[in-house]
């Protein structure tokens, strides 16, 4: 039997310590016309609200947006989680925001996206861990790779701290362990399996 | 959907359900994602396996249902969270509601009283506490017997204090409450302005007429549809040019109540009825 790959309708994305910069190389590589939304959580110091956005809508060709409640998750769209707030994906691919418990003492955490992504959208997810300090996002990359989705991680001997991409390693089958440049171009060929239909 | 899939939304669908029945708290338009996660931690917290264990445990033991029901609401609050947003409400919406004989406000889902308080302690350094009436609600009654004590731990003050200047404090915190070694009260004069009760944006309808009704971090609990009825009760609950305040990054923009509304202060998220 012939399987074709499912499409990935969205990338998310989570890391902290020295992710921003990873984000720098990453995103300038996805093309304006991207059929798949990008969500991302760092964990940073709540600064100014919209200060991710602002330093990420330089890099990339993008919109990039600090979403509220209940906005539509649209393709060719970057999405961050504002601080103090978990960024969750619902079903019906909308963004949900909640201000539950910090969880792995983060908010947001990057496992409350990510198993809510590996919950709403299956198989058309890629979860990206990049740099961090801490193992929030380990539990859901295995979530999302047990749900028939993508699991990518940034390579440990690239990571300014390791011990986040070697969680992700431990937890879960990781169909791809790159670095930073690898990881944008990949990335691209990931969104393109839904053909650009949207 | 798969198999498995089809039975866990079966099983959430039935246990909400069950509780609505039983209880009368209705929980089967809450936004799934999170309320999902709420509801595993509740699973090992109860010890049962499934949702179908929880909800037979649930119907036969009122008490496991009190404590289910903190896990289904979320009880995180702080005064003057959101510093910017007080500081609106005390710069650009009181020099309204002054101009008003009385002054009446609705906290919907205050939680343990924080938001209140910190309306309170504005209105008290603004010389209006005694000509107003603050109504706050939640459907958390352990939570609100907390709000009307007043009562909260001291370590958590030099955040409140932090906040209460970054909001335009005139004076020191410190003026608002009696602090004991691991708590502090509220000023009987703060809990004197504000009545508690119980009350759902899910389920009641409005109550009173108000000038100003404050409901942060309380709608992003709903999905859309149930955010489209509690929007229409704290409408229908507005006085004309009344004042909505949001949570930040709570907004009209999905509603088909917006075009009752004008946007007043759009970054602290705060309305004003037409
Ligand atoms: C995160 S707290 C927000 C507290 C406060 N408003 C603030 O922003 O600091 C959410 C509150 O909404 C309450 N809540 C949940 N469902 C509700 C409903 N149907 N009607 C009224 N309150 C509700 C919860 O019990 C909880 O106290």
């Amino acid at each position: 039997m012939v399987t074709t790959p499912r499409p990935i309708d969205a990338l998310v994305i989570g890391g902290s310590a020295g992710a921003l910069e990873v984000l720098m190389t990453v995103l300038p590589a996805l093309p304006r016309d991207l059929s798949a939304a990008v969500v991302i959580v760092l964990h940073l110091a709540p600064h100014k609200p919209s200060y991710l956005r602002d330093v990420l809508s330089q890099r990339t060709a993008l919109a990039v947006r600090e979403p509220d409640d209940k906005e539509p998750m649209l393709p060719g769209t970057v999405y961050v989680g504002p601080p103090n707030y978990h960024l969750l994906i619902e079903r019906n691919r909308t963004l949900a925001l909640s201000v539950d418990d910090a969880v792995n003492f983060s908010r947001p955490s990057i496992d409350v996206l990510f198993e809510s992504a590996a919950e709403a959208l299956g198989p058309s997810v890629a979860g990206v861990l990049l740099t961090g300090a801490n193992d929030d996002g380990a539990r859901g990359l295995a979530r999302i790779r047990a749900s028939g989705g993508i699991t990518v991680v940034q390579s440990p001997e690239t990571a300014s701290a390791s011990a986040m991409p070697e969680a992700g390693i431990r937890a879960a089958a990781i169909d791809h362990v790159l670095p930073p440049e690898r990881i944008g171009p990949l990335l691209v060929e990931l969104a393109k399996r839904s053909g650009g239909s949207r | 959907m798969s198999a498995e899939e089809e039975h866990s939304a079966l099983e959430l669908g039935l246990l909400l359900e069950a509780i609505y029945q039983k209880y009368h708290y209705d929980f089967r338009q809450y936004a799934e994602a999170s309320l999902r996660r709420r509801l595993s931690a509740a699973l090992v917290q109860l010890r049962c396996a499934t949702l179908s264990d929880l909800q037979r445990r649930v119907l036969h033991e009122p008490k496991a249902f009190s404590e289910l029901l903190r896990f289904l609401t979320v009880q995180v609050s702080e005064l003057f969270r959101d510093p910017p947003y007080y500081r609106a409400i005390r710069e650009r919406v009181l020099p309204y509601l002054r101009t008003y004989p009385s002054i009446k406000i609705w906290v919907a889902g205050c939680s343990t009283g924080e938001e209140a308080y910190s309306l309170a302690i504005i209105l008290q350094e603004e010389g209006l506490l005694d000509r107003a009436m603050i109504y706050a609600t939640d459907i958390n009654g352990e939570s609100l017997r907390a709000a009307e004590a007043g009562v909260y731990q001291s370590d958590r003050f030099a955040r409140f204090s932090e906040n209460y200047l970054a909001a335009g404090g005139r004076g020191s915190l410190s003026e608002f409450y009696t602090a004991n070694y691991a708590s502090a009260v509220m000023d009987r004069s703060l809990r004197k302005a504000i009545l508690f009760s119980d009350h759902s944006l899910a389920t009641d309808s409005t109550f009173a007429e108000v000038e100003l009704v404050s409901c942060r971090n309380v709608l992003i609990y709903f999905e859309r549809e149930l955010q489209e009825r509690a929007i229409g009760v704290l409408r229908d609950s507005l006085c004309r040019k009344g004042f909505l305040g949001l949570g930040s990054k709570e907004t009209l923009r999905f509603s088909a109540h917006a075009p009752a509304f004008t946007e007043f202060a759009s970054d602290e998220r705060i309305y004003q009825r037409i």
